[in-house]
């Protein structure tokens, strides 16, 4: 189910001791992060857009006008499906009556646009816990069905306030890959509350970045990572995420090929991914240097040409560089982050053609 | 089983009835207002909360006489009573349990309200987020998670009704059937100097509070358990 046209989103108020004021829009599909530092008011957008909190302003999701200056709904007069922090299992229902109480103990019906329990419970691996008590779960366990919970309310929007926060590092490594799925499977929208910045590489295609009360940046996820006025890329840990499709694999070697807009990735993987198949790669700035002429002996696999987008100082030492893969630099962007000595020495310019070599790119997953 | 006066069992049969209704009414008039008192943001309602707990530090026959004017000829009851041709409420069953009702408030109110308290916003915020009206949310979630408190709260105030001495004197008398309840019935047997009758009845409220106290311990203790 895709709702037709976007989420708007305008609230204000205060918080504490700051003013809250967020305005954005979100697409009508994928995964849509808000970022931000801790008490940055991230999780009160988030409770106001279901209803449970009341900020003063506009909250639309297609054609749904869920609060403007006449109207607020009540949340359970919203499809919203809400995933909190701790996974809140109704304590006194077993796991199938939990992810059943929206549909008042009955599984939905299956019909076109309906999320179908099967579906949710395959998703989500959820068939060896349904006639458990919540009680006898490990924490991701909770967390999954919290998440078949809110799917099976048969939301317009699904909004998650920290899913993975509560959760010790193993188990979220568990529950980011359903989470994948979910996005691969469902065209649920998702509003991804976070402070995680490795949670919004692997998922987000949008980005809504806060800080303070305020909406700083909002765009797609690409275009926040790469934008140099915007203090995530001078990061030390600054990185992009590319989508790539499965071009190949040398059985020799064990090396994944990937190809991305303007260039080839070569990865080493284990063999197993589908040709054509749609994954995200995460480079870190870090992890690229640039030469002005090819090289010829290098250890580095994955050496492209690519055109110098902007600059930037991050400090006295170091800079950041936007490259544009691709000999017209069109392709993909990444980020570069060289030293003002290298820069000089080189006597790199914006505009300029490079080769940008990329030590270590990693699997985001997807 | 020694043979009792049948004085005895009119005295503890009507004590039951009392206490049982006494109880149901509480939960229903209680239950609203303990879940009040643990949802409402108003400034006063520590002051509505104090109310409700008068009966707890009051002498019951400060308790009693109030009550005793309120259901007399010239009060509330009264008129209440003049609906079906009585003159008062007072001396009788009725001004009885209405009497008990007041008396035993805060022993079922506080009990229920921690249990509402326990169960915070977050279940309720879920149910909310899952389509559930307010009303469903209260019946399917509410309620069943504060379990342990209506059942403390039941227990307590049927068992404070049974014993209940002072308020009952004062606005009941000592009518048999009608008003003579168990704690009077003592008072009177002892009065009489019938120490065997006192005896049987006071050992017999002893047994009682005994088994009720441990009851609830124990189904405490089980549901505790069933919730982790």
């Amino acid at each position: 189910m895709t709702i037709s046209g976007d989420i708007e989103v305008a609230l204000s108020g205060q918080l504490g001791g700051f003013a809250l004021g967020a305005q954005f829009s979100a697409p009508g599909r994928g995964i849509t992060a808000l970022f931000g530092p801790s008490g940055c008011g991230k999780t009160t957008i988030l409770r106001s857009i279901a209803g449970l909190q009341r900020l003063d302003g506009i909250c639309r999701v297609g054609s749904e006008t869920w609060q403007d200056e006449r109207t607020f709904l009540p949340p359970h007069r919203r499809a919203v499906g809400y995933v909190f922090q701790e996974a809140s299992l109704f304590p006194h229902m077993s796991v199938r009556r939990n992810l059943l109480y929206a549909s008042r103990g009955r599984v939905p019906e299956e019909a076109p646009g309906v999320v179908s329990f099967d579906e949710v419970i395959e998703l989500l691996g959820l068939a060896p816990l349904l006639v458990r008590a919540p009680q006898h779960l490990s924490g991701g366990e909770r967390q999954r069905v919290a998440v078949g919970r809110a799917l099976l309310s048969q939301p317009r929007l699904l909004l998650m306030d920290e899913p993975l926060s509560a959760l010790d590092r193993e188990t979220r490594d568990e529950i980011l890959p359903f989470l994948e799925r979910l996005h691969e499977t469902l065209a649920i929208p998702l509003i991804y509350v976070t402070h995680d910045l490795s949670e919004v590489e692997r998922l987000a295609d949008h980005v809504v970045l806060m800080q303070a009360g305020e909406v700083v940046a909002a765009g797609p996820l690409a275009d926040i990572q790469t934008n140099i006025d915007l203090p995530l890329s001078r990061q030390r840990d600054a990185a992009v995420s590319i989508e790539a499709r499965v071009a190949g694999y040398d059985d020799r070697y064990g090396l994944l090929e990937l190809d991305v807009e303007g260039g080839r990735f070569l990865l080493p993987a284990p063999p197993g991914h589908e040709p054509e198949a749609r994954l995200r790669l995460r480079v870190g700035a870090g992890d690229v240097s640039i030469t002005r002429e090819e090289p010829c002996a290098t250890s580095i696999l994955n050496v492209m040409p690519a055109q110098i987008v902007s600059s930037r100082a991050i400090n006295k030492r170091e800079m950041v560089l936007v490259l544009g893969l691709g000999d017209d630099g069109k392709g993909a962007s990444l980020l570069a982050r060289v030293t003002r000595r290298s820069w000089d020495l080189l006597g790199l310019a914006e505009g300029q053609r490079v080769y940008a070599q990329v030590k270590g790119a990693a699997l985001a997953s997807r | 089983m020694p043979n009792l006066s049948p004085e005895i069992w009119t005295a503890v049969s009507l004590t039951v009835q009392l206490a049982a209704l006494t109880t149901a009414i509480l939960l229903v008039v209680g239950t609203p207002v303990a879940w009040w008192l643990a949802r409402s943001q108003a400034r006063w309602k520590e002051a509505v909360a104090a109310v409700v707990a008068l009966p707890l530090v009051l002498p019951p026959t400060v308790l009693g006489f109030y009550l005793l004017v309120a259901l007399g000829p010239d009060g509330p009851g009264g008129a209440l009573a003049g609906l079906w041709g009585a003159r008062t409420l007072a001396f009788t069953f009725e001004g009885l349990v209405i009497g008990s009702v007041i008396y035993s408030l805060p022993f079922v109110v506080q009990p229920i309200r921690n249990a509402f308290d326990a169960v915070g916003e977050r279940p309720l915020e879920v149910a909310a987020t899952l389509r559930a009206s307010p009303m469903r949310a209260f019946w399917t979630v509410a309620v069943p998670l504060a379990r342990p408190g209506f059942l403390t709260g039941a227990v307590l105030g049927f068992a404070h009704t049974m014993g209940e001495f002072g308020v009952v004197l004062m606005i009941g008398g000592n009518i048999p059937g009608e008003t003579k309840v168990l704690s009077v019935a003592i008072y009177d047997f002892v009065e009489t100097l019938r120490w065997r009758e006192a005896n049987l009845l006071a050992g017999g409220m002893v047994v009682f509070a005994f088994v009720v106290i441990l009851a609830m311990m124990l189904i405490e203790k089980r549901m505790r358990r069933a919730g982790e």
